[in-house]
């Protein structure tokens, strides 16, 4: 089946009153049949029957095994960080989003456990990064500003056999556009808040691991920390993932048409975009998904006129987030990725020139001239 | 003002934009801002969401804090809490602690390199005698569960003062309505809300407030960078709760003093916890630092055959773990809250399987001691 249908199947048929939209099960415990015996649901932060629907969907989706649902993307990531101990090492993309850059650099460097942050569009830098207490290559692929694409098959080879987890952050592409699983990732992470609920209206994270035994240890985590999606939370997500593959395929196609109208405009320096034919990662995301996704990040000219496009920008609101329905632009340096170092984040391209624009659904039109209003007339060496 | 009336009346109940006397759910993600580098009081509701903002404001006020967080449950909350440690950091916790507490301490946060001691904490020489140079925090509850033991606030906290240590409580048996740990220098209060503050088993939720402006920072950048963040929704429905605790809170209070005055007369029974009865030990202590004994009984039957067939024969209350909810649960501590502990820590303070742990619901009284009265005939 492909994943549009799965999407839009989600729960369906998984009540037992025929409901289409599966119930919000708005429940703290459950009532236990007698002394010894269990419904199979005792508390829902051990088990919840709506977040169990999403749990299973996701899994699915993404070819999975077994999938987890947490209050947020970062709960998710961090969550998975909880595997791992004082001494083990990861290595881990660039220029990731700030958020997870900032719990591991801040929160997890603290608790014992080391990074090393390198390019990963280029495999042979992760390979020479892998030290003998490494236990984890975490991508994200696109990456997030800068949209660079790792190759997935190659580092989940390279990590195979060693007991090193490769961790795919599949935010920007969801399991409708790529199945990292399916590659050789182990565990693919969400923040489901983005393009898998799609409505900027509920913060969520997801996971999805390849095997079960993982799948026990996430769990235990899970459960202990307790970092659980609340019961109408999911349902959002559920109803979000129905419409999937419509989002998908709009955003997509005005992406493309956004960027490669980017790339003709004099005050615009630079565009990233794996769709464009020109982009270093266009080839390798051809082979590994089904499209390039709807983040576009482009360079402006200076940053004063960064900072005038967030201006003049009307129907495109400015505000952080991304892959919802409505069209968002963001200036990375000063929001998401904050919290890194602003020599190294000057180094990667991620300066005060660069806005990131999640393209949503409106007509492209609309869209374009939202855009050339707040773009047009600045030169190129202004 | 009455701490019952504050309940319903902190100033962060009313909608600021339209007067709405109820909070609305936020169900947004991001929020538009106006300038590239100056942003509005909300940039994306992980880092801070209106409705939670509210929450997160009364519980605060309730409990005399200078700040509260959500969490998307109790053990969220501890967790996030445990957060601020470092490797080579020791805490000394009660050792009747909650089961899940007593999990991510040994089988979690032991991995991450912190350490954790279990003691008796109502015996401050035991506490003292746990504290080594590394010692970060002292973690309790009071009353604990399920044995409902009760710890002197004002000797722990001046204990953590003078060996410059934290001290934490979960506070989840009392609430603020029936006990104000900050007032007697505690540093951090945590709440599973899921239980009497949210009160009907409809929400998973927990609450940290923090006592001052910089133990709230630190709280403040773990739940945003960890975002173990609690959703509008549930937000929302916690703070209905709220609404009701005084009223609820009365009804579980008078439901279980009646319960455990009426079980003490019963044959079967071995022996009754609960904070309110004469000669239970800490009763004065409790009495000074608390407004009520709460609504929570526990008791041994004489045998742990008689306790499951007890268990199997009661009606009215729901057989299930947790509690707090309007309903009664009754609950078997050994295979439900405490499963968690290794069997010789549960055997070490008591929670052995003749034990079982009743949350007194706001039903009639009459009709849960009938109730209890039919089981217990026939066992």
């Amino acid at each position: 089946m492909k994943t549009s249908t799965i999407a839009v199947q989600i729960g369906v048929g998984k009540d037992a009153t025929g409901a289409m939209s599966f119930p919000i099960y708005q429940n703290a415990t459950f009532r236990h049949p007698a002394l010894g015996q269990s419904t199979g649901y005792d508390y829902s932060r051990s088990g919840n029957p709506t977040r169990k629907v999403l749990e299973e969907g996701i899994a699915q989706l993404d070819g999975g095994v077994r999938g987890f649902a947490y209050a947020s993307g970062m709960a998710a990531i961090t969550n998975l960080l909880l595997l791992f101990k004082q001494g083990d090492h990861l290595v881990v993309t660039e220029d990731l989003y700030g958020g997870t850059f900032r719990v591991i650099d801040k929160v997890f460097a603290r608790q014992g456990l080391e990074a090393t942050y390198v390019d990963t569009s280029d495999a042979n830098r992760v390979a020479e990064a892998i030290r003998e207490n490494t236990r984890a290559v975490l991508l994200e692929v696109p990456t997030n500003p800068l949209l660079k694409v790792a190759d997935i098959r190659r580092i989940g080879d390279i990590a195979k056999g060693t007991g090193i987890l490769t961790i795919v952050d599949n935010t920007f592409l969801t399991p409708y556009l790529m199945r990292p699983l399916e590659l050789g990732a182990d565990v693919v992470v969400y923040s489901a808040t983005k393009f898998i609920s799609g409505h900027n209206d509920v913060l969520a994270g997801l996971v999805v691991v390849k095997d079960e035994e993982l799948g026990k240890q996430v769990y235990f985590l899970q459960n202990s920390v307790g970092a659980v999606l609340g019961p109408q939370d999911c349902w959002l997500v559920i109803r979000g993932l129905k419409t999937l593959g419509v989002r998908i395929d709009r955003q997509l196609e005005n992406a493309q048409t956004i960027a490669e109208w980017l790339t003709r405009q004099a005050g615009v320096t630079r565009v990233y975009y794996p769709g464009l034919e020109t982009d270093p990662g266009n080839r390798l995301l051809r082979e590994q998904a089904r499209g390039f996704g709807a983040m576009v990040s482009f360079e402006m000219a200076g940053r004063h006129i960064a900072e005038e496009v967030l201006k003049k920008v009307k129907l495109i609101s400015f505000a952080e987030s991304l892959g919802g329905v409505e069209s968002l632009i963001t200036f990375p340096a000063f929001q998401t990725h904050a919290d890194m170092d602003p020599a190294e984040r000057e180094r990667m391209g991620i300066n005060d020139r660069l806005l990131r624009l999640s393209v949503g659904i409106e007509d492209v039109g609309d869209l374009l001239a939202d855009l050339e209003q707040a773009i047009s007339g600045w030169e190129a060496n202004v | 003002m009455k701490i019952g009336t504050k309940i319903l009346h902190t100033g962060n109940e009313i909608d600021p934009t339209t007067g709405a006397v109820s909070i609305p759910v936020h169900h947004a993600a991001t929020f538009k801002q106006a300038k590239a580098d100056e942003f509005g009081p909300y940039d994306y509701s992980r880092s801070g969401n209106p409705t939670r903002d509210a929450l997160e404001a009364i519980i605060a006020s309730l409990e005399g804090g200078v700040k509260g967080f959500a969490f998307s449950s109790g053990m969220a909350a501890i967790s996030s809490v445990f957060l601020l440690f470092s490797p080579g950091d020791h805490l000394v916790a009660c050792e009747d602690v909650y089961g899940g507490t007593y999990r991510v301490l040994t089988r979690l946060f032991s991995r991450l390199g912190i350490e954790a001691s279990f003691v008796d904490f109502t015996d401050t020489a035991k506490i003292r005698e746990a504290i080594r140079p590394n010692t970060k925090a002292l973690y309790l509850e009071t009353p604990s569960n399920p044995l409902l033991r009760i710890t002197d606030l004002r000797v722990v906290s001046a204990l953590a003062k003078e060996k410059g240590l934290l001290s934490i409580i979960d506070n989840t048996f009392m609430t603020p309505y029936l006990q104000r740990p900050i007032a007697y220098g505690m540093d951090i209060v945590i709440h599973s809300a899921t239980k009497y503050l949210g009160g009907h088993s409809d929400v998973l939720a927990g609450l940290a407030v923090a006592a001052d402006g910089k133990m709230a920072n630190q709280i403040k950048f773990i739940q945003n960078a960890f975002g173990a963040v609690l959703g509008p929704q549930d937000c929302w429905l916690l703070m209905r709760g709220i609404k009701t605790l005084k009223a609820r809170m009365d009804m579980h209070q008078h439901g279980a003093a009646r319960l455990a005055e009426w079980l003490q007369g019963r044959p079967e029974v071995k022996e009754v916890f609960f904070p309110g009865l004469p000669g239970h030990p800490g009763k004065e202590i409790h009495e000074s630092q608390a407004d009520g004994p709460g609504g929570i009984v526990s008791f041994r039957l004489q045998t742990e055959e008689m306790t499951k067939r007890c268990l199997s024969r009661v009606r009215l209350p729901v057989l299930g773990v947790s509690l707090g909810g309007v309903e009664s649960i009754i609950s078997y501590p050994v295979t439900m809250s405490h499963a968690a502990m290794h069997p010789d820590h549960r055997k070490h303070v008591g929670v052995t399987g003749d034990l079982v742990r009743f949350s007194v619901g706001i039903e009639d009284p009459d009709d849960l001691i009938e109730d209890l009265d039919a089981a217990l005939n026939q066992v």
